[in-house]
């Protein structure tokens, strides 16, 4: 006699392709997934609530360890709902740095996503590649403010750390070296048979499913609703700056492949421009009070982080420390769409598709 | 050692002594210089001080003397208003205001029991059209708790806050998931930490600390059960 029963299939917290410690609970029939239930807190560190006890200045390293793949646009959401707060200016050359370090970060993050996102699909040998050129990025930082990962640059009111000599040069050097290495990563891995096989038409959901799970980022642009907070709700400086905000048709996992791809490019193309009307001297900190005490009330600001909107909500009692703070984490919302696209999906696109939304779980969880 | 030497040691040594000091008795003219320059400094900082002051008097009788310029948004947020009381009915919106620390985003504080009518109207209605969630917060303000959701027009591109406020014994506010979905993890996760219970939430159960917690971390009284652990 032949019987059949559903599996119950636990993946992670502790599996490479989850990205840290994010764990899901798919029920299998065969080898189709007919619910999945994700289970997070395993990196819940309680970010607000320590918050609370800090002042803002020793807040910004815990932003660091948010969403650690791109510390720095961390930061900025941070100093800059302050600065919102208490109406300060800051200098050019410190608002440049600033700019020219968040770009940086889009691409060294993207590096990161598209290396490991063609790892879980089975492709080793980009992961090697992305990796190269994310190192560069990496040692300019590390150059910048001595760290790697963790920066903790920026101050309510500028940048603690100024350019070195012969800095900005690197970066300029950086630019065309990146643009010939997209192209041959389109060369290698773009118009893959196998790997178009696996990603094209794969996790697919409109613009209206999108928009009502709140989702942002590459993973509302691949569905053709062009909405990029740089352009739409300018902040810093980049309505200075010409750039496009790509989109996709198909709302897929290979939309999503190539609006990041194209992110890039974008990114590069704000670098050229930024360094080039970069001022030659300046100030790096403005006049900011010795003690940091935003004015009583709230303000919520958002910024464009390379995972989409990343926004800071402070409630200041007018002291130094925030009554409460909370962040909108960008991979939080996105992941939320996943149980919904998972169900009725084979077990091998489970992988395809949580990395197509491209989470990271320090974010996740918070 | 005679005696005398003794003593021709001391004078010496006094005289060394009072050579040592004299430099830091300063010659009177260059005193008067000295006191002269400090009362020159003393009266150009309580110039500086009092010009200051003056500007600042100035600048505040200046700000009080024109009128405030109305903000842009002013129209939306009547409008906002009116609506809302015009079809879910009068007293829905308990506060309105706009929030001057963040760009004068309109901010409405909506009668938790009509919250379910009002989010369907700002969702659908033709000239609202707040189809994006983006951010919902919790704050515990020690005698109630208060529920921030940040919308969004991505056609009209405006933005506003709405608030709902309830006790702290007893919290429980209609759950805005049916309406957006981005509701749905966001009041899981006020759920988990300020223990605010969303009715008609589909999945209502904590996400980031583990099922058997006791007690809510982001309350202000929070205490941990086992504060050694």
């Amino acid at each position: 006699m032949i019987r059949t029963e559903e599996l119950l299939l636990n993946v992670g917290p502790q599996h490479p392709s989850t990205h840290g410690v994010f764990r899901i609970v798919v029920k299998l029939d065969g080898e189709v997934i007919t619910e999945a239930t994700p289970v997070m807190g395993y990196l819940h560190r309680g970010t607000e609530k320590l918050a609370e006890s800090l002042n803002f200045t020793q807040i910004i390293p815990y932003t660091d360890r948010m969403d650690y793949v791109s510390a720095m646009t961390n930061n900025y959401v941070l100093v800059h709902a302050v600065e919102t707060m208490m109406g300060l200016e800051v200098p050019l050359r410190a608002e440049f740095l600033r700019l020219i370090v968040m770009e940086l970060q889009r691409v060294a993050s993207h590096l990161v996503w598209w290396g490991t996102y063609l790892l879980d699909i089975g492709a080793m040998s980009p992961f090697l590649y992305a990796f190269r050129d994310r190192e560069i990025i990496i040692n300019l930082f590390n150059e910048l403010c001595g760290a790697r990962l963790t920066y903790n640059y920026m101050r309510v009111g500028g940048v603690k750390w100024d350019a070195p000599p012969g800095w900005m040069d690197k970066v300029k050097d950086f630019i065309p070296y990146m643009e010939k290495k997209l192209e041959e990563y389109d060369k290698l891995v773009s118009g893959n048979e196998i790997f178009l096989a696996r990603i094209k038409g794969v996790g697919q959901y409109d613009a209206a499913t999108a928009i009502d799970h709140g989702l942002s980022g590459a993973n509302l642009r691949c569905t053709g609703v062009r909405w990029d907070l740089r352009r739409d709700e300018p902040y810093s400086l980049y309505s200075r700056f010409e750039f496009d905000v790509p989109i996709g048709h198909n709302g897929d996992c290979y939309d999503r492949y190539l609006v990041r791809l194209e992110e890039i490019r974008q990114s590069l193309r704000i670098l050229k421009q930024a360094v080039e009307q970069f001022p030659s001297d300046g100030e790096t900190m403005g006049k900011v009070p010795r003690v940091i005490r935003p004015p009583v009330g709230e303000t919520y600001v958002r910024i464009e982080s390379p995972r989409g909107e990343i926004g800071c909500h402070i409630v200041s009692k007018g002291k130094a420390e925030p009554y409460r703070l909370k962040f909108r984490r960008p991979s939080f919302v996105n992941l939320q769409i996943l149980p919904k696209l998972l169900v009725g999906e084979t077990m091998t696109n489970l992988i395809t598709i949580l990395g197509g939304i491209d989470i990271v779980v320090g974010e996740v969880d918070c | 050692m005679s005696d005398e030497e003794k003593e021709n040691l001391k004078a010496n040594e006094l005289t060394e002594q009072q050579e040592a000091m004299e430099p830091k008795q300063a010659p009177p003219p260059i005193d008067a210089e000295r006191e002269a320059k400090l009362k020159a400094a003393a009266e150009a900082r309580a110039a500086r001080a009092a010009a200051k002051a003056k500007a600042e008097a100035e600048a505040a009788q200046a700000e009080l003397d024109t009128p405030k310029e109305p903000s842009p948004r002013q129209n939306d947020l009547e409008r906002y208003v009116r609506l809302i009381e015009d079809t879910v009915g009068q007293g829905t919106v308990k506060e309105s205001g706009l929030n001057e620390l963040n760009a004068d985003m309109p901010m409405l504080v909506i009668a938790s029991e009509q919250w379910p009518e009002v989010s369907l109207l700002l969702r659908d209605h033709g000239e609202l059209r707040f189809s994006y969630l983006r951010n919902v917060s919790g704050i515990d303000y020690e005698t109630y708790l208060e529920i921030v959701y940040f919308l969004l027009s991505l056609d009209n591109k405006q933005d506003v806050a709405i608030k709902l406020r309830t006790d702290r014994e007893a919290p429980s506010v209609p759950s805005a998931t049916p309406t957006w979905s981005t509701a749905n993890w966001n009041e899981r996760e006020i759920y988990d930490l300020l223990g605010i219970s969303f009715t008609g939430h589909p999945d209502l159960r904590r996400i980031m600390m583990p099922d058997d917690w006791v007690g809510h971390p982001l309350r202000k009284d929070y205490e941990p059960l086992d504060s050694e652990v």
